[in-house]
């Protein structure tokens, strides 16, 4: 036992800071299989349906839904189930902490709790902005691969035959475009935000991660059901619609129900996730772990 | 050094921690007692800050632990073995813990070894059994080489020479000058380890001595008498204000208490009554803690009042 002091440690200098605590947070996060099982599901959902579905629609787009075809939003359609992956990776950075109770040892050798949450949170927004980014980007090229040639039918004509083969792609140097995909990279990233909010009001895995999926999708499927004078006031203000307007060149939403502006949408977006991870933080300070 | 003064923490309206003041001194191992739900481990909580004492305070090396600059360096700290990311590896675990304090790396292999797990360094440790989950928690209380170590009821679950090898590694930490506080409800395992004790039962200090004194103030001290006339020894001494247990299966052995040794002597030379052994019997630490918490155990088990022990043991 004599080796105890016999170990070199070099002497302290300086302050334990949020420099080191960033290192933590990024072994931490590459260091455990969840995290790249969950961000390789992120990624095959997200990519996978939105290839089903620019496949689909190269196929089959009927000539009256031409007017509204969005080559970018069109192209990026798994985000919608993407999101509700995500936010698995974003409850759990935080709330696996708290499940397996290595909270309490991290804020052992960290008591500084701001630190901790501020480290924790930037890793976790690179990681998923990076995710994020390279799921729009993929099915962005993927998609439109395919909308070089959509096959154009008559869905009411007698035949149902192709009336037209037309080329309905977009690349990133038309207005919007560059803008519409680094804005599904976004969404996603937020997504995941919101639920590591959510992780740390709730402390829970299957309670954030149910709360995000509420937020992001069940609020989305109950607008559907609103009267039209209700959904005129509401619809906007839902998360998916809000977030939603930046990632696609065309409205999203129902004709003629008003929305958001695309970076005023994703403002109010971002305020949700905002509001959840400063709660979250002001609790994780004061709380007993 | 740990010092609390006044430390108080509750939990709804349950006192859990109850105006405790304490120093905990360098160079010894000072143990911390009590039984279950006593407030050992909240205690514990309260001093690394995991919780917020209700009132008091409580310093680490002169100033509250989250304000030590290098934490790991002041503070190494067991208190659940369990308390790990089980899909993370002893070496990335070790290693997220180093990087919080700026500790190089290499830092992790040397705990390692020292703990002697270098075998299992890259294994997840949710495979690792209750022994091996021990030694890694001890590992990462010693990243930081630090001043000050705790640990809560280190000894659970482990086999004999787990035990002993904590028990070596406990006396060592102290022997460097460290301040080592140490919890447990075992007072047999503090007998072998601690050189000061602190006693608490329901969240309040019951003792604050060293072990000897400890012992001493806190056990009834006894004589054992071995003699062919055991029944008038007997009246001799309850008539002397001494008290006296007979042992059932021999009816020559009589346990006496309230009475010195000496006086037990003179009395049997005085009256003509032959002693064929006449022995001081030291109480252990285990009796003496059963003597001194007994009010203050929080959950009693229901014993019917016909089997007591102690019932059967006095005449």
């Amino acid at each position: 036992m004599t080796t105890l002091t016999a170990v070199g440690l070099p002497p302290a200098k300086g302050r334990s800071g949020f420099r080191g605590a960033l290192r933590s947070e990024w072994t931490k996060i590459r260091s455990v299989r969840s995290t790249i099982y969950t961000l390789l599901a992120t990624a095959l959902v997200t990519i996978g349906i939105s290839t089903l579905f620019a496949w689909g629609q190269s196929g089959h787009t009927g000539r009256e839904d031409l007017a509204t075809f969005d080559p970018v939003r069109d192209a990026m359609f798994g985000i919608v189930f993407g999101q509700l992956v995500i936010v698995v990776i974003g409850a759990m950075t935080l709330s696996s902490e708290y499940s397996t109770g290595m909270i309490r040892t991290s804020l052992t050798s960290m008591p500084r709790r701001g630190v901790v949450y501020g480290a924790k949170l930037l890793v976790f927004t690179l990681v998923a902005l990076i995710t994020g980014l390279f799921c729009s980007f993929t099915s962005f090229f993927i998609g439109q691969s395919f909308f070089t040639s959509v096959h154009v039918h008559d869905f009411r004509g007698p035949t149902r035959e192709t009336v037209a083969v037309v080329d309905l792609s977009t690349s990133l140097d038309k207005p919007h475009v560059l803008q519409a995909v680094v804005g599904g990279g976004l969404y996603l990233a937020v997504s995941a935000l919101l639920a590591f909010g959510f992780a740390a009001l709730l402390r829970h895995t299957a309670g954030a991660i149910t709360a995000a999926i509420a937020a992001l999708f069940v609020t989305f499927i109950m607008v559907q059901f609103l009267p039209h004078d209700w959904a005129v006031k509401v619809d906007k203000w839902v998360p998916f619609f809000a977030g939603g307007q930046l990632w696609g060149i065309r409205k999203l939403g129902g004709e003629d129900i008003p929305m958001f502006s695309a970076w005023t949408g994703f403002a109010v977006f971002a305020g949700y996730a905002a509001v959840a991870i400063i709660a979250g933080a002001v609790l994780f300070r004061k709380r007993d772990a | 050094m740990i010092e609390a003064r006044g430390l108080t923490k509750r939990y709804g309206d349950k006192l859990a921690v109850d105006h405790l003041s304490f120093t905990v001194k360098p160079g010894q191992v000072t143990g911390f007692l009590g039984p279950n739900g006593a407030g050992k481990s909240t205690t514990m909580r309260l001093i690394l800050g995991l919780d917020a004492p209700t009132d008091g305070s409580v310093t680490v090396n002169g100033r509250p632990f989250a304000a030590a600059d290098h934490p790991m360096r002041e503070v190494g700290a067991l208190l659940d073995a369990k308390a790990i990311h089980g899909g993370r590896s002893a070496y990335h675990h070790l290693l997220c813990l180093a990087q919080t304090n700026d500790l190089p790396a290499r830092r992790v292999g040397e705990v390692l070894e020292l703990v002697g797990l270098t075998e299992v360094t890259r294994k997840r440790s949710k495979g690792f059994s209750l022994g091996m989950g021990q030694r890694l928690g001890i590992a990462a209380a010693l990243l930081g080489d630090p001043r000050v170590l705790m640990f809560d009821e280190p000894v659970n679950g482990l086999d004999p020479e787990g035990i002993l090898w904590i028990r070596n590694l406990m006396k060592a930490l102290a022997a460097e000058g460290r301040t080592v506080f140490v919890s447990s409800h075992l007072m047999s395992e503090m007998e072998h380890t601690a050189d000061h004790l602190l006693v608490i039962g329901r969240g309040r200090l019951i003792a604050d001595c060293t072990v000897a004194e400890f012992i001493e103030q806190n056990s009834e001290q006894q004589v054992k008498v071995r003699t062919p006339d055991a029944g008038r020894l007997a009246e001799l001494v309850t008539a002397d204000g001494g008290r006296v247990s007979t042992d059932a299966a021999d009816a020559t052995t009589l346990r006496i208490s309230r009475l010195p040794l000496e006086r037990i002597g003179d009395l049997a030379f005085e009256n003509r009554v032959r002693l064929h052994e006449l022995t001081p019997i030291q109480a252990s630490l285990e009796e003496a803690f059963m003597e001194l918490t007994k009010e203050a155990v929080e959950y009693h088990a229901a014993v019917p009042a016909a089997q007591r022990p102690s019932e059967q043991v006095e005449a």
